[in-house]
């Protein structure tokens, strides 16, 4: 037995290959067959249709579906509706998120930073049912909202958009200040010292030290923020009001018309290839 | 560079999988048909020995075998009596419910009209011997033979109860009361952002049953019979109400809640959810108005590929007996198939609530039907609008 598991390891000692396919083979199966295989599912399905009455998937080729996703005005409309819903999380969480870290990076005593850290991350162990439909509670007729900004003569954004990307940017906020917040520690004080020594004041060094070192770790959170709103059909079914996101599309879709539902799958997919390209750029992926 | 590379791609996997796997099932191969023309299925003469298991697809609610409730349990007794085992799945929505029995592993289903036609055309729902269910005899007459659950005189299935979708408004802000589906179409604009309707294609169907009083020239028959004219009105009627729509609603409690916070203050409901939210404090009132209004009836239908068809029938006699009719009937929130269940309810006016027994009330409601090509209301010289084309347009009027 020991000498078959020696020679066995001579083996593999001396055929640093065979090493490597072994090791890497379960991982790369995974990768390819659930992966790579349920996209490219997902893809060719696209291109099937249903009989109108059974709902069945005719597997007849047809780029019907697609036709109707570049043409049909209502599909449009939410798609953009969708990103732009994206892109509004991720900019209200990088403004947020970015005097937080700051505060729990560099101002905030050292022996207090890790507890703030786990103080920001504490939401993460709620469901996130449970969080969002607080914010149902929150936003609602004479809720809490209303009830803050009831003084000021407004009242609060009730259920819809504005409702939608609230509630967004508070579940997905923590993904962006964990990377700034880390970004922001270990930047080297020398930096700042010197910077202050050549007599920039706060907001040059700000400008001209901390935010181009800082800019790919905002860069690498937004790659949370984005593609987690975009992907999201349960919060604004409960807070969006009447609003429909392209998850809500997809998911009015997968019964009665599979094939469509999948076509419609295939925009996000394209719009977080054609986000994580533009965030290559900025070095973003690198400080993942 | 090269880390960067895995890395992307290893993101970009991970972003995607999430939507992949909304789209990678997949459903057996295509058996189409087109029309009322139901295969010729032979129903059984006698029932054989029982099987000794059922596999069921039902609503929440409909099978209830104590474990989410140790109160609310039928199918124990159930399986004590026939030593059928049961084992049930709950499905989400009716679209669920035909694709399920599709797979054919399933013996019986708790079918709603807007599910039921579809799986008698496809021959996946065999026609039901009534005479082989001993209970059936007591089922409201008005149940029987209806264009949702039978063909020709021919019964699929049997009936399991019925309800209808009701005018509900907050007594404090919306006045004068309404008699009207006005409320929510014509006059929906006077509680703009406060409107709420149910969350479905079908949904349609009552703006159509409002336009078949209000505008006469539409000559609208059936709700569910829309030529391309008709329906086009419908759905401009329901984007003109989106307008005033402050949320959708297809989850009870989301409307409850709604109707207690007054973010809601007019729209459609249901009984149950109307009782709910009257226990739980909201000052509601719910009603049928005047046009009528529209409904669902659930009917209990056979796969035609049932590997355990005698257990199935014995499942169909046991859910419309009387006492377990009565039981499911106020768990669920509706009103009963079985006319002798009434005297069985824990809640002693339960069948006057639900008007269980009052054929006038419920002959003002039209049972939600599969619209399909061939018009319902019998018109030949015209082609009507289909169920999948109710799916689009129901997206767009939302926008």
């Amino acid at each position: 037995m020991a000498r078959t598991a020696g020679r066995l390891a001579g083996v593999l000692h001396r055929h640093p290959r065979l090493r490597l396919t072994l090791l890497l083979t379960a991982p790369l199966l995974w990768l390819a067959v659930l992966y790579l295989g349920s996209l490219t599912v997902l893809f060719v399905s696209a291109f099937w249709t249903t009989d109108s009455f059974t709902s069945q998937v005719v597997k007849v080729w047809s780029t019907d579906n697609f036709h109707a996703l570049l043409t049909t005005p209502v599909y449009r409309q939410v798609v953009v509706r969708s990103v732009a819903v994206a892109l509004a999380v991720t900019a209200l969480c990088a403004v947020i998120a970015f005097p937080l870290a700051f505060y729990t990076a560099r101002v905030a005593k050292p022996r207090w930073r890790p507890l703030l850290v786990v103080a920001i991350l504490t939401p993460l162990w709620a469901s996130y049912l449970v969080k969002v439909y607080a914010w149902r509670l929150i936003l609602s007729e004479g809720g809490l909202a209303d009830w803050m900004l009831g003084p000021f003569g407004t009242g609060g954004p009730g259920f819809g958009l504005p409702a939608t990307v609230l509630t967004l940017t508070y579940l997905w906020l923590p993904y962006m200040v964990l990377p700034i917040h880390t970004a922001l520690a270990q930047l080297p004080s020398g930096l700042l010292d010197a910077s202050a020594d050549l007599g920039a004041r706060s907001w040059r060094t700000f400008r001209s030290v901390v935010l181009p070192l800082v800019l790919p770790s905002v860069a690498a959170g937004s790659i949370f923020t984005f593609s987690l709103s975009l992907g999201d059909y349960i919060t604004v079914q409960i807070v969006g009001g009447k609003t429909q996101l392209i998850g809500n599309l997809v998911y009015a879709n997968i019964e009665l018309n599979l094939p469509m539902a999948a076509a419609l799958g295939t925009v996000p997919v394209v719009v977080i290839v054609l986000y994580l390209l533009l965030m290559r750029r900025t070095g973003a992926l690198s400080s993942l | 560079m090269r880390l960067t590379r895995t890395l992307k791609a290893a993101a970009a996997a991970a972003v995607l999988v999430a939507a992949a796997a909304c789209g990678s099932s997949d459903s057996g191969n295509g058996s189409s048909s087109g029309g009322l023309n139901p295969p010729d299925l032979k129903q059984p003469s006698e029932l054989g020995k029982t099987e000794g298991r059922v596999n069921l697809i039902a609503w929440a609610g409909y099978v209830e075998d104590g474990s989410n409730d140790p109160k609310v349990n039928w199918v124990s007794d159930f399986e004590k009596q026939t030593g059928c085992q049961v084992s049930s799945k709950v499905a989400a929505s009716s679209d669920e419910m035909v694709k399920l029995m599709k797979t054919g592993e399933y013996d019986a289903v708790s079918a709603s009209g807007d599910a039921s036609l579809r799986l008698i055309a496809s021959g996946d729902a065999a026609p039901v011997n009534t005479d082989l269910v001993p209970n059936y005899k007591d089922v409201f007459a008005g149940l029987k033979n209806g264009s949702w659950n039978s063909v020709d005189g021919q019964m699929y299935g049997i009936p399991h109860g019925r309800g209808a979708n009701l005018l509900m408004y907050n007594t404090d802000k919306v006045r004068p009361a309404p008699t009207s589906w006005a409320a929510v179409f014509d006059d929906a604009p006077k509680h703009k952002g406060h409107v709420t309707a149910y969350d479905s294609p079908i949904y349609i169907a009552d703006a159509a049953l409002y336009l078949k009083a209000t505008r006469p020239e539409l000559k609208i028959k059936d709700p569910y019979a829309l030529d391309q004219k008709q329906f086009d009105a419908a759905v401009d009627l329901l984007k003109k109400q989106n307008a005033s729509i402050g949320e959708y609603w297809s989850d009870y409690l989301k409307e409850v809640s709604a109707f207690k916070s007054g973010d809601s203050v007019v729209g459609t409901t249901w009984q149950v959810i109307a009782s709910l939210a009257a226990d739980e404090g909201a000052k509601v009132k719910a009603f049928v108005p005047k046009e009528g209004s529209t409904g669902w009836s659930d009917t209990w239908m056979v796969s035609s590929k049932a590997k355990h068809p005698n257990c199935a029938y014995k499942w169909l006699d046991w859910i419309v007996s009387p006492k377990v009719n009565a039981q499911v009937a106020e768990y669920f929130g509706e009103a009963p198939a079985n006319s002798k269940a009434c005297a069985l309810t824990s809640d002693k006016n339960f069948c006057t609530t639900y008007h269980a027994s009052d054929e006038d009330y419920w002959k003002r409601i039209a049972f939600w039907n599969t619209p399909i090509e061939q018009c319902l209301d019998g018109r030949t010289d015209v082609k009507c609008v289909p169920y999948a084309k109710w799916v689009q347009a129901w997206t767009e009027i939302k926008g």
